[in-house]
């Protein structure tokens, strides 16, 4: 048992969620992530992709069920929640970059302010990361001045500076043109050979193929099923997963 | 494979319809179509009508006497010598005469503090002592000491109550606006909280002070606030009076803050509480600096407002710009009928501070939108 739990960075024990009184968002969820492991999960609109990773760093809480990060509990305990937020890194859909800051700026606030680390190297660190997704060049720019794509690898660049163990991404590509989506796609491929935790929330099912080590597939609230990329593509179990995937890779 | 076809440009040609210059201006603007014609023409001959009319008032015919009575001579336009004779009484109200340099060394301080306060050049920490130095150096002109410390200069006491005029008007607004901007972030902030009673606490404040004009709470700061006050206890009426604005003031601010922090996407602050960033580091380094600039025009409405309404301290006896012309005027029965040029000398120094804020605002703005600029 403790040699699981150490394995496992994220341990979901039948959580349970519900928006107000009547809407059961997630149903009994049990699903245990390895550390260094690369998840995508799909599944359509509604069927709570986005609300299960949100619980991971509690921008969500959950009303049943126990859910363990990194050896930790989240409840209402406002410091468990803090030490998570640190561990955990998110990169949404919408980029959710400050407007009114510059792109360096973006990236070091949060190591200045909750990881104190002084100005100088919080920048030398922003800076090393946006090289990493290859826009040093626009640390000075504001977000608007930037591309899609471009706001999206420097969202990206922002949660890898608090150096988190787990990345969560929010359909990071779905409010991007095709040709960004390549270039942020590329990005992340390059992210997932670092051994960093990864869970994805994703319809690019080519990035699924090349990187995941598992597909995960929700409908309603549920995980219907779970499987390597190879075997959930080419041979998928459940009836609702063929209805899903002859949707998706239909045309 | 087959020939290359050369490209060819062809040579620019000039715009068809102009849409530069005085005549297209001109057409575009004033005699676009029939109705914008006669418009123009109603209004042309409307300010021919009565252009003329004012300039010769106001100066071809006016007079600049101190001599009431040369002033009721037939044919004389305005008389600005009410202005002359008057305008100490005016500017200071019932300040002693002798010792009105006092206020104003004490308002330049003061104004050229808030000038300072706006220009980015001077923004640090030392404007915050700037603050302190002259808002005490400002009451120990005005007052003569400082809650009865600093007597060393052998200036004479004046009570509050002798304070008026323009430097009261400036102080008044200048403390209001200073003291309800963090007031009212708070409100707002707390009409948005996830704790109820915060939350209710807030909003009663802001329906409660919304439901009252300001002239009853000035009334009730004056005279209500003393009957609460243990025996022997007093409180000057200047603080109750800027208390009083204060509070009026903020529950309105409040509310348009909280408009600005309607408007914020809820991403922003998902986005910072996944980076880890706490309740207040949220609010001041994410959620207030973007709302705020929002509503930046909204604010400087308020303040401009906030400005114009410490006129109404009249009520509990203060004489402020307003109030002190009433007062110069009203006693003096040779000066009485000139009321008007008396009014267009205040409403010029009402309408210069105004008209300054405003365009401050405009400035604060663009500074506010470079960062949206692509």
């Amino acid at each position: 048992m403790t040699t699981q739990t150490q394995d496992n960075i994220i341990v979901f024990d039948k959580v349970n969620k519900w928006y107000g009184n009547n809407f059961h968002v997630l149903r009994d969820i049990d699903l245990n992530v390895r550390r260094g492991e690369r998840i995508v999960i799909c599944g359509p609109s509604g069927s709570g992709k986005s609300t299960l990773i949100r619980c991971i760093n509690r921008l969500e809480e959950h009303q049943e069920g126990r859910l363990v990060v990194d050896g930790t509990e989240l409840s209402d305990d406002v410091k468990a929640i803090d030490k998570i937020r640190k561990e955990v890194g998110m990169v949404f859909q919408q980029f959710n970059l400050f407007p009114h800051l510059t792109v360096l700026e973006n990236l070091t606030l949060s190591p200045m302010y909750v990881g104190k680390v002084p100005k100088k190297e919080a920048e030398e660190k922003a800076m090393v990361q946006l090289k990493r997704v290859r826009i040093a060049e626009q640390a000075d720019k504001y977000p608007l001045q930037l591309s899609g794509g471009q706001q999206q690898r420097v969202a990206i660049a922002r949660a890898l500076c608090l150096t988190p163990k787990i990345m969560l991404f929010d359909e990071p590509t779905s409010a991007l043109d095709p040709e960004m989506i390549k270039e942020v796609l590329d990005v992340m491929v390059a992210m997932a050979d670092q051994g960093i935790t990864m869970i994805c929330v994703t319809h690019e099912m080519g990035f699924a193929k090349a990187v995941a080590d598992r597909v995960i597939f929700m409908d309603q609230g549920q995980i219907v099923e779970q499987n390597t990329p190879n075997e959930f593509f080419n041979n998928p179990q459940t009836d609702r997963s063929k209805d899903f995937l002859s949707k998706i890779l239909g045309h | 494979m087959a020939d290359t076809i050369i490209f060819q440009s062809k040579p620019a040609r000039e715009a068809p319809i102009k849409t530069e210059g005085l005549v297209p201006w001109v057409k575009t603007n004033l005699f676009a179509n029939w109705q914008s014609t006669v418009t123009t023409l109603v209004v042309g001959a409307l300010l021919l009508y009565y252009v003329p009319q004012f300039i010769n008032w106001a100066i071809l015919t006016a007079t600049t006497t101190t001599n009431a009575d040369a002033c009721r001579a037939d044919g004389v336009g305005a008389c600005w010598g009410v202005v002359k004779e008057k305008y100490r009484l005016i500017i200071f109200g019932r300040y002693p005469f002798e010792e009105q340099w006092r206020p104003l060394v004490a308002t330049l301080l003061m104004v050229g503090l808030l000038v300072a306060s706006c220009t980015r050049y001077f923004w640090s920490k030392w404007l915050i002592i700037g603050w302190v130095v002259v808002l005490s150096a400002f009451f120990i002109l005005m007052y003569g000491s400082l809650f009865g410390y600093f007597d060393v200069f052998g200036l004479t006491k004046v009570t509050t109550d002798r304070w008026g005029g323009l430097p009261l008007t400036i102080m008044l607004a200048t403390l209001s606006i200073v003291l309800c901007f963090p007031v009212a972030i708070c409100v707002a902030l707390g009409r948005r909280s996830n704790l109820p009673a915060i939350r209710t606490f807030c909003t009663i404040y802001v329906e409660l002070i919304r439901g009252v004009p300001l002239i009853s709470v000035l009334f009730m700061a004056s005279f209500m606030f003393p009957l609460f006050m243990p025996q022997g206890v007093t409180v000057d009426v200047l603080i109750r009076v800027v208390v009083g604005v204060t509070l009026f003031a903020a529950a309105y601010m409040a509310e348009v803050i909280r408009g600005g922090l309607q408007a914020m996407p809820k991403g922003q602050t998902e986005a910072a509480a996944s980076l880890g960033l706490s309740y207040w580091q949220t609010q001041f380094k994410i959620i207030l600096p973007q709302a705020l600039a929002m509503v930046v025009p909204g604010i400087m409405n308020n303040f401009i407002g906030l400005f114009k309404d410490t006129s109404l301290v009249y009520i509990v006896s203060l004489y402020e710009l307003t109030g002190s012309l009433g007062l110069a005027l009203n006693s003096d029965a040779d000066w009485r009928p000139y009321k008007l040029e008396g009014y267009l000398f205040i409403v010029s120094i009402y309408f210069v501070f105004c008209f300054a804020m405003s365009r401050y605002s405009l400035w604060i703005e663009k500074q506010l939108n470079k960062s949206k600029l692509r």
